[in-house]
């Protein structure tokens, strides 16, 4: 993300002491920044989004899928291939990983306590780390942006093409996800599962096929959101910790569970951090996201889109 | 005397009133008894007295005093402890410990006295251990008391729940279906644990399925359906009203309480 | 009987002593002995784990934040404010329980997953603090940690810091063992199985947990500082994220809840990564895998079982 500071930075200069006009820019400047990493957190809160609704657990690891497909794809192109191709690979060696992950740590795990779930996806997601240590290297990398690099100017602000591709990938993505839950069998098999998993069951739907859908799932949307953000914000092997706290950030002020809610939720994070990067201090932007998961969590426990939940006893 | 006064209480979930407007009262030395359908509210009427709900509407009075407010670990305080219908017992902890943290009320140490093991901690220990113990002979599990309790036995659990409630020596003793899950004879048992602690003088409110054991051990029976009362007063005549055998009872249970009856 | 002897406090300590004093006799150099050093003070920050999740059952994935707290209090004690490093210490371990008070107080509410992501949060606020405070903390880089001079005596040499530490676990595990048999133990095991139940019968279930969160805290502030007292050097990464999963691991891996549990964990996690510099490039796979494994074969944790089969065998 260290770009988009840069450019903050820079806008912030030019600001200093200046018209209003040029306050509006730096203003819609923020906002720009903002909605394009909030798209990419919109996505790892929907896959986060769409694991919890299936299994009742938070995965993680669901931050590493957004580096798989950013190293990935920056790694096959350097072998020579094509983004489109590169990109493809990427993203099925995601889910490929999201499909072991549920397969041969999930699934063994069934009816674990939170703790222990809360701890294997963490070993999952250090072990994934590690292995791409391994696999790739330690270094940042960086991808070619998608269409130039020319920025198109906006009301005095500036806004670079590749993030009409993370923003418009996200919405893309959202619909159809939307039209698959919604318009296909297996779509609304998962969200009969995600309503009553028993109740499921018992009218002949493979729950372990649908968690594995929701995995896979998953792992293919955080590897889309990582191939399109990275020729912004470059990528490592361990960029996956801090966008799966800002998913998960997401995903809880949206209200956990919630696609939709993700979808704000993400966006609003992205947001949030911008303008504290802005304004305040861009050291603590990375701080921005929990004061504001906090602040949801004590004031309104359900998050923003949630349904309150009675306690059963 | 009368020790708990339950006035016009109502909580509403969703537009669902599922309790609503219910009224009694209960004294001292009492077995007053709640039935109804599954989904009269019964439970949601004991999460409502004892505070894990918050009331939408109406007053509980404890022993004279206004209690509608007054959080759940506060309540016991003032004479009110109850057991739970899907079992919430300390899974982890051994029957005694199970019975021991019952008692927390009446110990005094403090966590950092606790953290020293100061002398006064030892001393606490050894009361408090030989209240439980006194209590699960009481309730016949005094063989078990070494045993974890994620390794007993449901019906058995049912009684631990019991002892771990009189531990914190309640006024009223609130019971949801200590004998749902029980064969005959761990039913027989609880049965004649009730008659026990009523004659001692506590007010006991019971949940119960199990319509002999509540014809035969109540004093006063509360019929509720759909969150309403809809009858009230002893067994005798509660079994006999119509409206009762109408809508709670049903073809099926007319039948059963004739038998009863017999 | 033997189940008697097992759970006895005083067994525990001997056991733990007994371990303490032979280590030395069998290192066949000082490097051992410093392992050692490291496993006595990650137990002892594990050990407060022990009360807060193995006892009450409260997550807590920020832990290392207090670490960092008690690490630089020695640091920034000394050498910005001239405070005396022994004063420093029990300054850091006071300033971990004030702001586990404060931070505690509203996130315990949480539970779950909630708490486990609120507590992360506290523990990267704490990290990112450490690490842009340079005037302070000297940024990314760390700072030194000026030797402890104790009337007079200046305290260094790794084998008196195998005996500092050897000796700060033992006090530890003696609290841990303390609470555990006693009413606000009971209270905490309590309401980790049912919080509902223990509110039931009195147990005030917020103050209890609060009271398990400031006391970890503390646990780990010392330990904290002893690190960097140790070291001599500190960097922000006491505080980092790989620290706080590494606590918890050793808890639920050793056992969750038992205080031989925690020194194990300890022990497991602190001389693995030793083992593995000759690997040093698989160190996080493996870390990673080993913590997956675990959870997944053993949920019950290494002390737990083996006293479970040692049970089965008497038996």
């Amino acid at each position: 993300m260290s770009i988009v500071d840069a450019r903050h930075k820079a806008g912030h200069d030019e600001a200093e002491g200046a018209a209003p006009g040029k306050v509006m820019a730096e203003f819609l400047q923020l906002v720009f920044s903002g909605l394009t990493v909030g798209a990419v957190y919109a996505l790892v809160a929907l896959g986060f989004t769409l694991v919890y609704n299936a299994s009742d657990v938070i995965n993680f690891a669901q931050g590493d899928f957004v580096m798989i497909g950013g190293m990935g794809t920056v790694f096959l192109m350097a072998a020579g291939l094509a983004l489109p191709v590169a990109a493809f690979i990427a993203i099925l060696a995601a889910v490929l990983v999201g499909l072991l992950l549920h397969r041969l740590a999930i699934e063994p795990a069934r009816g674990a306590s939170p703790v222990s779930l809360i701890m294997i996806t963490i070993g999952a997601s250090i072990f994934i780390k590690g292995v791409a240590q391994l696999v790739f290297d330690k270094q940042f990398h960086s991808l070619p942006a998608f269409s130039g690099t020319t920025p198109i100017a906006i009301g005095g602000a500036t806004l670079l093409p590749q993030s009409f591709w993370v923003i418009g990938g996200m919405l893309v993505l959202v619909l159809g996800l939307w039209v698959f839950l919604e318009r296909t069998l297996i779509g609304k098999a998962v969200l009969a599962t995600a309503a009553n998993r028993l109740a499921a069951k018992l009218v002949g739907i493979n729950v372990t096929v649908v968690l594995a859908l929701a995995f896979g799932l998953s792992a293919a949307i955080g590897a889309v959101g990582g191939i399109l953000v990275t020729p912004i914000t470059l990528t490592r092997y361990d960029v996956g910790t801090l966008f799966a706290l800002k998913g998960f950030a997401a995903a809880m002020v949206g209200g956990m569970g919630n696609p939709i809610g993700a979808v704000v939720g993400g966006l609003l994070i992205g947001l949030l951090e911008a303008f504290g990067a802005g304004y305040l201090s861009s050291t603590y932007k990375d701080a921005v996201a929990f004061v504001a998961i906090l602040v949801v969590l004590l004031l309104m426990p359900q998050g923003l889109f949630g349904r309150r939940a009675v306690e059963r006893v | 005397m009368t020790i708990l006064q339950v006035e016009d209480l109502g909580i509403t979930f969703g537009g669902l009133r599922a309790v609503d407007g219910v009224s009694f009262q209960v004294s001292l030395g009492e077995v007053f008894s709640i039935i109804g359908p599954n989904g009269a509210g019964k439970t949601t009427l004991f999460n409502l007295v004892t505070g894990i709900y918050r009331a939408g509407r109406g007053r509980i009075v404890l022993a004279g005093e206004d209690v509608t407010r007054v959080a759940p670990h506060l309540l016991v305080r003032r004479g009110m402890a109850r057991t739970f219908q899907n079992l919430q017992i300390f899974f982890r902890m051994t029957a005694l410990e199970n019975v021991m943290v019952g008692n927390h009320l009446a110990e005094r140490t403090s966590f950092l006295a606790d953290l020293l093991s100061l002398p006064s901690v030892a001393r606490q220990n050894v009361r408090t251990r030989a209240r439980a113990m006194e209590l699960l002979e009481r309730v016949g599990l005094a063989h078990h008391a070494d045993t974890t309790a994620g390794d007993l036995p449901y019906g058995v659990l049912k009684r631990l729940e019991i002892a771990r409630a009189l531990a914190a020596d309640p006024k009223v003793l609130l019971l949801d279906e200590p004998a749902a899950g029980c064969n005959a004879v761990e039913t027989e048992a609880i049965d004649r644990l009730i008659g026990q602690i009523a004659r001692d003088g506590v007010a006991v409110v019971l949940i119960e399925h199990d319509m002999k054991l509540v014809m035969k051990i109540s004093d006063r029976v509360l019929v509720l359906a759909h969150g309403r009362r809809l009858a009230e007063g002893p067994p005798r005549q509660v079994r006999s009203d119509p409206a009762v055998i109408a809508a709670y009872l049903g073809e099926h249970g007319a039948r059963e309480a004739d038998r009863a009856h017999g | 009987m033997l189940k008697r002897v097992l759970s006895s406090r005083l067994a525990v300590l001997v056991l733990l002593a007994a371990i303490i004093a032979v280590v030395p006799v069998l290192a066949p150099s000082s490097f051992y002995l410093r392992v050692a050093a490291l496993v006595w003070i990650f137990a002892l920050a594990a050990l407060g784990l022990t009360i807060l999740t193995g006892y009450a059952g409260q997550v807590s994935l920020g832990h290392a934040g207090f670490l960092g707290i008690g690490a630089y209090a020695v640091a920034v004690g000394p050498a910005k404010l001239g405070l005396d490093p022994l004063l420093s210490l029990l300054l850091g371990a006071v300033l971990c329980g004030l702001v586990a008070y404060a931070v505690g107080r509203p996130i315990l509410r949480l539970k779950g997953y909630y708490l486990a992501i609120a507590t992360l949060g506290f523990g990267l606020i704490v990290a990112l603090v450490l690490t842009s405070e340079s005037a302070v903390t000297g940024g990314p880089d760390g700072m030194q940690v000026p030797r402890m001079v104790l009337f007079g005596w200046r305290v260094s040499g790794v084998s008196t810091w195998y005996w500092i530490t050897g000796g700060a676990l033992l006090v530890g595990a003696l609290l841990a063992l303390n609470i555990q048999a006693s009413p606000s133990g009971r209270a905490l095991r309590a309401l980790h199985d049912s919080e509902v139940a223990a509110a039931g019968v009195g147990v005030d279930v917020a103050k209890k947990k609060l009271a398990a969160f400031v006391l970890s805290a503390v646990f780990a502030g010392v330990a904290g500082s002893l690190l960097a007292l140790m070291n001599g050097f500190i960097t922000p990464d006491a505080a980092g994220f790989m620290h706080s999963i590494e606590l918890v691991a050793m808890v639920i891996i050793g056992g969750l809840g038992s205080v031989v549990g925690a020194v194990v964990g300890a022990a497991f996690l602190v001389v693995l990564p030793q083992a593995l510099t000759v690997l040093q490039e698989y160190e996080q796979a493996v870390l990673g895998l080993l913590i997956m494994v675990f959870m997944i074969l053993l949920p019950a944790g290494i002390v737990p079982s083996l006293r479970r089969l040692l049970l089965e065998r008497a038996a």
